[in-house]
């Protein structure tokens, strides 16, 4: 508590120190201390988790190193913050982190009042509901009277609240500040229910002690689109942050992968040159501040969207999420590129 | 000049410059600590303010009539996520309130029975209360709030197996569920009859002592007063055909349903402010008996005084002129340390704070709330301890 209050305090008085010190440029700033500062969550496995050697991995996680990579050609140019959900936002309104890549919903709230800029959405996520098989449950409409854990200071807390009024449904907030309180809760069946984002449930009911006992309900309650947030006020910064995302699509889009991107840079396809910045006279990355070679650095650190996706959360790591919207346009899903060029 | 006698000689005029006026340097001193400490603030207001403004976020105590948006597990106020983040911040502070007040009354009285226990002649008791206050003054308080929570509470049956006490009560890991009243036509009279009885009562222990002061005679005080407290009410109960029925806990499709519950959140932090507490409240009551001359008791043992009536009546009131005032920074610490609350998600003030904070990234202001609100909570405490002291000060004639 008292070390709460202290950190916040701190932080406004950083706010207040770095009034006239902090630049608009926080590229500058990056290229300066050498690496990309990037807030993280404080464990949710296959978005943000710490092994046990304290080396970070995780979709998030991919998204720092991406950053890192496009601006210092060096993946592994990135410190990490662990936030809690709370603390996030303080941690980037005062300048403690360049970016926030945290499983963040993009809210008007969020993206106006809190003075973020959110722009592309790397995960689109819906807010799901997971039970003990034994209670014989089977939609959420059902869960009138029960006690549902939820992380305090979400979006999802405030879904919950309006999910339950909305259908005259009762129900005991059961509410922790820490990600890993509410699991703990949870699994020693102080509520009934669980509630975050269905990405979020799928990653937490692998580390229950008995995950087999353990349901998702069909019900999506939620828009829940997120993605990396950064401070207003620094144009040149956001445009990093949301391309570097872009060029992960383009990635995947082109088939440029982590193995064949040297190969690719000969593709006799001109809008793959141009990606790659090997046309002749780009100025593909200098534009924004980085080198040519950006997209490049990007693809060799942590491959293209569909390879992030597989490694960590998707068919190729253990919690096996569908690519559902998340797949590229072209396949069904809505996750698309404005054109490289 | 003209008069001869004078008390205080003439100042005599600093023969050097002003600089080495003792006076004027120490008021120059004050001066200059004053302005820096004035400039200060202003930078550090004024830089948040601009950084504030740069950042586009908008500042002002505006958004606390805002919707919450929020539910919040327990409440002693009517709430529902239509309120406001006012009230809801209302909602934490009584939260705040309830577990603080419950917790000093329940350390206080743990913590005098566990100070005089170590002064017992009885060797199980002395060492039994020399073991308590050992293990609980020397854990961190928030091991001990985890230790019920986690330890104790979180182990007990799931709600469809709660454990039935006595008198419909239930235990389970969503915490005990009991009976609620259920007030019907005609219970205001036996509430009437019951203010009446404490009314009475507080007649009749004046009474009795003035009576006692007069002739020496002891009225059975204890006795009178509780046949009135309860038998006065139980008699109105009985006259207006039992209006007090009891909504008694059933088993649900998730939890008990009806009656009232009490959390796991609330009795884990209560168990732990308490028992933590009264550990230091123990030494303090020792000491303070300890402080009281061994000639005292000594002295009304010679009169013939009884040893529990001498305990009551000869070394506690003069222990606690030595026990109050550090027992009043016992209580602003327990009122601080129950914002550990968060810990274990006890909606106090500052876990809804902080709930608050992140909806609305109001920190500065949400911040300076929760200190306004701990400073006034503690300046209460300690006014009303300095009051009491007072009171039971020595009284020199």
């Amino acid at each position: 508590m008292a070390r709460r209050i202290l950190t916040a305090l701190v932080g406004a008085a950083v706010m207040g120190i770095g009034a006239h010190a902090a630049s608009a440029a926080t590229l500058d700033d990056v290229k300066a201390k050498g690496f990309v500062q990037c807030g993280v969550n404080t464990g949710l496995a296959g978005f943000a988790a710490p092994d046990a050697s304290g080396n970070w991995s995780g979709f998030d996680v991919d998204y720092c190193k991406a950053i890192a990579a496009a601006i210092f050609a060096d993946g592994t140019k990135v410190k990490y913050t662990p936030t809690s959900a709370k603390e996030r936002f303080p941690a980037l309104q005062s300048g403690e982190v360049d970016v926030l890549a945290r499983n963040t919903t993009w809210t008007i709230n969020r993206d106006t009042a809190l003075g973020f800029n959110f722009r592309p959405v790397n995960y689109y996520d819906g807010q799901g509901f997971m039970v003990r098989k034994g209670l014989n449950v089977k939609s959420a409409l059902e869960l009138s009277g029960a006690a549902v854990c939820v992380q305090t200071g979400t979006t999802t807390e405030l879904n919950l609240a309006d999910y339950f009024k909305s259908n005259n449904l009762q129900y005991n907030p059961v509410v922790f500040e820490k990600l890993e309180e509410v699991n703990a809760a949870y699994d020693a069946g102080r509520c009934d229910v669980y509630t975050t984002d269905q990405s979020g449930l799928y990653s937490l009911r692998l580390t229950l002690s008995k995950p087999d006992d353990h349901m998702i309900l069909p019900e999506i309650i939620s828009k829940e689109p997120l993605g990396p947030a950064v401070r207003q006020g620094d144009d040149q910064w956001f445009d990093i942050v949301s391309w570097v995302h872009y060029a992960l699509i383009q990635a995947e889009e082109f088939g440029v992968t982590q193995a064949n991107v040297e190969e690719m840079k000969k593709s006799p396809n001109p809008d793959v040159q141009r990606f790659l910045g090997v046309e002749a006279d780009s100025k593909i990355g200098t534009d924004i501040g980085l080198t040519n070679e950006w997209a490049v650095n990007i693809i060799k650190a942590v491959g293209n969207y569909g390879e992030v996706f597989d490694r960590n959360i998707g068919a190729g790591s253990p919690l096996k999420i569908e690519r559902g919207l998340n797949a590229l346009w072209s396949k069904g899903g809505i996750q698309y590129a404005p054109p490289v060029r | 000049m003209a008069i001869g006698v004078t008390t205080t000689p003439e100042k005599s005029k600093p023969s050097g410059s002003i600089m080495n006026d003792p006076q004027v340097r120490g008021i120059f001193y004050q001066v200059i600590t004053v302005v820096i400490l004035v400039a200060l603030v202003y930078w550090i207001a004024d830089n948040t303010i601009q950084n504030l403004k740069r950042a586009n976020i908008a500042s002002g105590y505006g958004f606390l009539n805002g919707r919450a948006g929020f539910d919040v597990g327990q409440s002693l106020i009517a709430y529902t996520s239509d309120s406001t983040y006012g009230r809801a911040l209302v909602v934490g502070f009584f939260n705040t309130l309830l577990v603080a007040v419950t917790g000093i009354i329940t350390a206080t009285i743990i913590g005098f029975v566990v100070g005089i226990g170590r002064l017992s002649h009885n060797w199980l008791i002395a060492k039994l209360s020399l073991a308590y206050v050992e293990v609980f003054r020397n854990i961190p308080p928030l091991l001990v709030i985890f230790f019920w929570y986690s330890g104790v509470l979180a182990v007990l049956p799931q709600p469809r197996e709660s454990a039935a006490l006595p008198l419909n009560i239930f235990l389970n890991n969503r915490g005990i569920a009991f009976p609620k009243p259920v007030f019907g036509d005609g219970s205001q009279y036996v509430f009437y009859t019951f203010v009446i009885a404490v009314i009475a009562s507080f007649f009749l222990a004046r009474y009795a002592r003035i009576k006692q002061e007069a002739t020496g005679q002891r009225f059975p005080l204890l006795w009178t007063v509780l046949g009135l407290v309860i038998g006065l009410p139980l008699l109105a109960f009985l006259a207006t055909g039992s209006p007090i029925t009891f909504d008694v806990p059933v088993a649900g499709k998730f939890n008990l349903t009806g009656g009232s519950v009490i959390g796991p959140e609330f009795l884990s932090l209560f168990l732990a402010l308490s028992f933590y507490t009264a550990a230091f409240i123990a030494e303090i009551v020792r000491a303070g008996i300890r402080g009281v001359s061994k000639g005292q008791s000594e002295a009304a043992h010679a009169l013939g005084v009884r040893p529990g009536l001498t305990t009551r009546l000869v070394v506690v009131p003069q222990a606690m002129r030595i026990i109050i005032p550090p027992l009043t920074s016992q209580y602003l610490n327990l009122t601080k340390n129950s914002s550990l609350a968060i810990a274990i998600g006890y909606a106090d003030l500052v876990a809804v704070g902080g709930t608050i904070l992140n909806q609305t990234g109001q920190a500065i202001e949400v911040v300076s709330i929760w200190i306004i609100v701990y400073l006034s909570l503690s300046l209460t405490t300690s006014l009303l301890m300095n009051w009491f002291n007072a009171r039971m000060a020595l009284v020199e004639r």
